[in-house]
């Protein structure tokens, strides 16, 4: 309507987390594998379950802080990627019978293929209208999976049920040897995740601590700056969208072999929300945060349903407003107000 | 071709919907440069308000207007409440409350009034306009109010001296505050408006999707979609774009194979991120000049 | 005379980092003062410190009233004007709206239309462009409708963040000699933050020279600039 630009000066629409508070120290590191190790020995099944899902969901929340708290790109469709792993898995379970740890890699693989290829297109869009792309996205997948077309291997509407493993045999003779009761499918699997979760944890610090990861946030806090200083923004961004896809994947079947189950309608654009409300909880870009956003979407939910049946969606909702008035900037801020009380404690 | 141009056509009068609802997502992205994901309900709410009324014995303009009142109130309040306490909170925070709304807002619709389909009432009458098969006279009631709303508002930015306050605020927040203007009240207006606006579009769509709780979630989407691909600074854009997600979407149910109910909405949005991919600032947008 | 503006030991801070270290100094009523110093000295965070758009601490009084706690256009509407760096244009709309934008808080619709016209003799060139797009106007014919758009606020007082800024020399002169013109017919206080020294101090009455955050001279501004060590030593020639 007019001949003259809008010039904007930004402020990047992601704030950065400094560098020094990026993960937890060391003591409290310690404390939290220790309680991650022992706790699942003394709960129920069901509780390890739910353990678990934590773990798998954390992973989730963890690939979307590295897209969105890395790289500043919004993404609304983590919830295609999930479900693009879990279908990988479950499919090479059930139809080529391939063991189920397997499954991951390729599962992860592949989804860093369709991340990449997703973040090509995406490269011009940016703010909302990346939100709006990657929420077409993940609209469309429930709907993908339920086509005729791959109706043979995804079972449809119905889904497919997935064989839930046993702990390897070696586990098992050991726990013999020394006496102790077998281990339960439930708490294998959740030792299993327990170390892979692990695993992407370290790697995705050492990720964004590395030279890549350092583009990410160049492009995060001012892509012309960044790409006027040389960095290949076209090559970082997909790439980001690819390795979060990938992890995300990874989550994905972890959560098909843990629920036993696929199906279309587990993953719809809820799940996206989700996974973005718990990115938020947690402190976005804020990796430790992702447990604490994943125990946020887990628990909270349950929790509002059983103050009020009727009004769970309400309950839900100021719950998640009281958390977001007290500390808006997530867990991150609880953790620094502790690490400062911390401080003045001992300098005392 | 004739089944072209009537699809053309009906695609026109569901547009109109999408338009309504695109014009209210413009007015409140204008004031506070974000989207509102909980418009939709709010818009939803306000017209089981008024259809509360109509229950009660008032007659449709009586609540018509009555509830625009009360939802041009309920938006400021919902701001100075919630949001003016975020105002300094990152956007993904924003967000978050965003979402919170929505959950809080359909909780409560559904709860008050559950979530069985009731029937809503249109002044315009539902006989079909002009002869023509494919536009009812509710539907080209649609078109004429979301024409007349778009001429309003255009009068209102342009020519009012409030209009203009808005307009600078919205602009260059900082300049705005330097020539006396309270930034942070035209904020709460442009909620007041925008839920003002979403309750008429609410009102207008009930007919034709019939009132329930989650009425609104897919019209929101599309007014999305038309204001993005319209241009998120030009009302007029919202409502061109809301007439063309309308024809995209009936043309893609009709020429694309296998797309079904489910599938219009990724493929009407993928078309309208491909129109961004070439266009990022939409149709009539103002393309935004970055200063590093 | 009471002083109209009373600065006293005012300190800034953007976030943990303090850029003003108690500054005071005062502003009569009618007078016309400039605030020198090199690039980084404070001079903007004072007068954005005046007008609250920056976090301080110290005590700032005009015309007797305190300014601590108002919002920036709170502070505004008690007749403070204050022309930022860079000028502030509302690039997307007309040369004429904002100047109405200058007048939005005003409720004496005749007298803006009158004013609107006084600001088109003293501007002419504004006249010819009055429903151009602001933003498609030259520095100097942007810095002339900042001020222009300042005016019309009818200010006690006003600020000016390095008017001279990206504009030529002669255009620099053109622009000090109608500020003059404004500060003695319509008896506008005004205080003019400058790196361009020479001019400045040919313009006004009072000076004082801020560095790293403190005042470090203050005086009549002709002293300052027939003084040659503090020429040498503060401004730089």
């Amino acid at each position: 309507m007019s001949a003259v630009d809008d010039v904007v000066t930004e402020a990047p629409a992601v704030e950065a987390v400094p560098k020094r508070a990026m993960t937890l120290g060391l003591g409290t590191s310690l404390v939290m594998l220790a309680a991650l190790l022992l706790v699942p020995l003394f709960v129920k099944n069901f509780v390890i379950f739910q353990l678990t899902m934590l773990l798998i969901y954390g992973i989730a929340v963890l690939a979307l802080n590295i897209l969105t708290g890395g790289s500043g790109q919004f993404s609304l469709g983590q919830s295609a990627f999930y479900a693009v792993g879990a279908y990988t898995s479950a499919i090479l379970m059930e139809h080529a019978n391939m063991n189920y740890a397997l499954t991951l890699p390729i599962a992860g693989v592949i989804c860093f293929g369709f991340g990449y290829l997703f973040g090509k297109p995406a490269l011009r869009l940016s703010g909302v209208y990346l939100a709006l792309a990657t929420f077409a996205l993940a609209t469309a997948m429930p709907q993908i999976l339920k086509l005729g077309f791959f109706e043979h291997w995804t079972g449809g509407v119905q889904g497919l049920v997935v064989t839930k493993p046993d702990a390897p045999e070696l586990v098992q003779s050991v726990l013999s040897l020394a006496q102790l009761k077998a281990m339960s499918q439930d708490m294998w699997l959740y030792y299993f995740t327990l170390a892979i979760s692990i695993g992407i944890y370290i790697a995705s610090i050492n990720l964004l601590r590395s030279r890549s990861g350092r583009a990410f946030m160049a492009i995060r806090d001012n892509e012309i700056a960044a790409s006027a200083m040389g960095v290949n923004v076209a090559l970082y961004k997909t790439l980001a969208f690819g390795v979060s896809a990938g992890i995300t994947g990874v989550a994905g079947g972890l959560g098909a072999i843990a629920v036993q189950f696929v199906a279309p309608d587990g993953y719809t654009i809820l799940l996206a929300i989700s996974l973005f409300l718990g990115m938020v909880v947690g402190g976005v870009g804020w990796l430790p945060g992702s447990l604490v956003g994943s125990a946020f979407i887990i628990f909270v939910p349950n929790i509002a349903e059983s103050i009020s049946k009727g009004l769970s969606g309400a309950v839900f909702g100021v719950l998640l407003f009281l958390v977001i008035f007290l500390v808006p900037h997530g867990a991150r801020q609880v953790a620094m107000v502790a690490q400062n009380l911390l401080g003045k404690l001992t300098k005392k | 071709m004739e089944l072209f141009t009537n699809q053309v056509l009906a695609g026109i009068a569901t547009g109109a919907i999408y338009a309504c609802m695109a014009l209210a997502v413009v007015m409140i992205y204008q004031a506070i440069d974000h989207l509102n994901f909980a418009q939709g309900e709010m818009a939803m709410f306000s017209t089981f308000l008024s259809w509360q009324m109509m229950q009660w014995g008032m007659p449709y303009w009586g609540a018509f207007v009555l509830t625009l009142a009360l939802s041009f109130a309920g938006g400021i309040l919902i701001e100075r409440l919630l949001f003016k306490p975020l105002a300094k909170a990152p956007v993904l925070t924003n967000v978050a409350g965003f979402i919170a709304l929505y959950g809080i807002i359909n909780s409560f619709a559904g709860l008050i009034w559950d979530f069985t389909i009731k029937q809503y009432p249109t002044p315009f009458g539902s006989s079909p306009f002009l002869g023509s098969q494919l536009i009812s006279t509710h539907q080209a009631g649609m078109i004429g109010v979301t024409v007349l709303l778009l001429i309003l508002l255009f009068i209102f930015f342009q020519y009012t001296r409030i209009g203009l306050a808005m307009r600078a605020a919205a602009a260059l927040p900082e300049s705005a505050r330097l020539v006396g203007i309270n930034t942070s009240w035209m904020i709460a207006l442009g909620w007041g408006m925008a839920a003002a606006i979403g309750s008429i579009a609410g009102m207008l769509i009930a007919p034709v999707v019939f009132l329930e709780p989650n009425m609104m979630l897919g019209v929101l989407i599309y007014g999305f979609a038309a204001a993005v691909l319209g241009g998120l600074t030009s009302p007029l854009g919202a409502v061109v774009g809301g007439f063309l997600v309308g024809v995209f979407e009936n043309l893609a149910g009709t020429y694309i194979p296998g797309v079904g109910n489910e599938l219009k909405l990724p493929i009407a949005l993928a078309l309208i991120i491909t129109v961004l991919v070439f266009k990022p600032a939409g149709l009539f947008g103002r393309p935004i000049v970055k200063r590093v | 005379m009471t002083a109209m503006l009373n600065v006293k030991d005012l300190r800034a801070y953007y976030g943990q980092v303090q850029a003003l270290h108690g500054l005071s100094f005062a502003l009569n009523e009618g007078s016309l003062t400039t605030l020198l110093g090199a690039n980084g000295a404070g001079k903007t965070t004072t007068l954005r410190a005046i007008c609250n758009m920056v976090r301080s601490t110290g005590a700032i009084e005009f015309e007797g009233k305190p300014l601590s706690g108002r919002s920036t256009e709170n502070v505004v509407r008690l007749g403070i004007a204050h022309v930022p760096q860079g000028r502030g244009t509302f690039t997307t709309m007309t040369v004429e709206e904002n100047l109405q934008l200058g007048a939005i808080t005003r409720t004496d619709r005749k007298n803006i239309v009158d004013d609107i016209e006084r600001m088109y003799a003293h501007f002419p060139v504004l006249k010819e462009r009055y429903t151009q797009q602001a933003g498609t106007l030259s520095g100097g014919e942007q810095q002339m409708l900042a001020v222009a758009r300042a005016l019309m606020l009818r200010p006690r007082l006003m600020l000016l963040d390095e008017p001279s800024f990206g504009l030529a020399p002669l255009i620099v002169r053109d622009l000090f000699k109608i500020l003059g013109k404004i500060n003695r017919e319509d008896k506008v206080t005004i205080l003019v933050v400058e790196q361009n020294a020479q001019l400045a101090l040919e313009l006004a009455d009072q000076a004082y020279v801020i560095e790293t955050g403190r005042i470090v001279m203050s005086g009549n501004a002709k002293e300052i600039a027939n003084n040659e060590d503090i020429r040498k030593s503060y401004l730089g020639y």
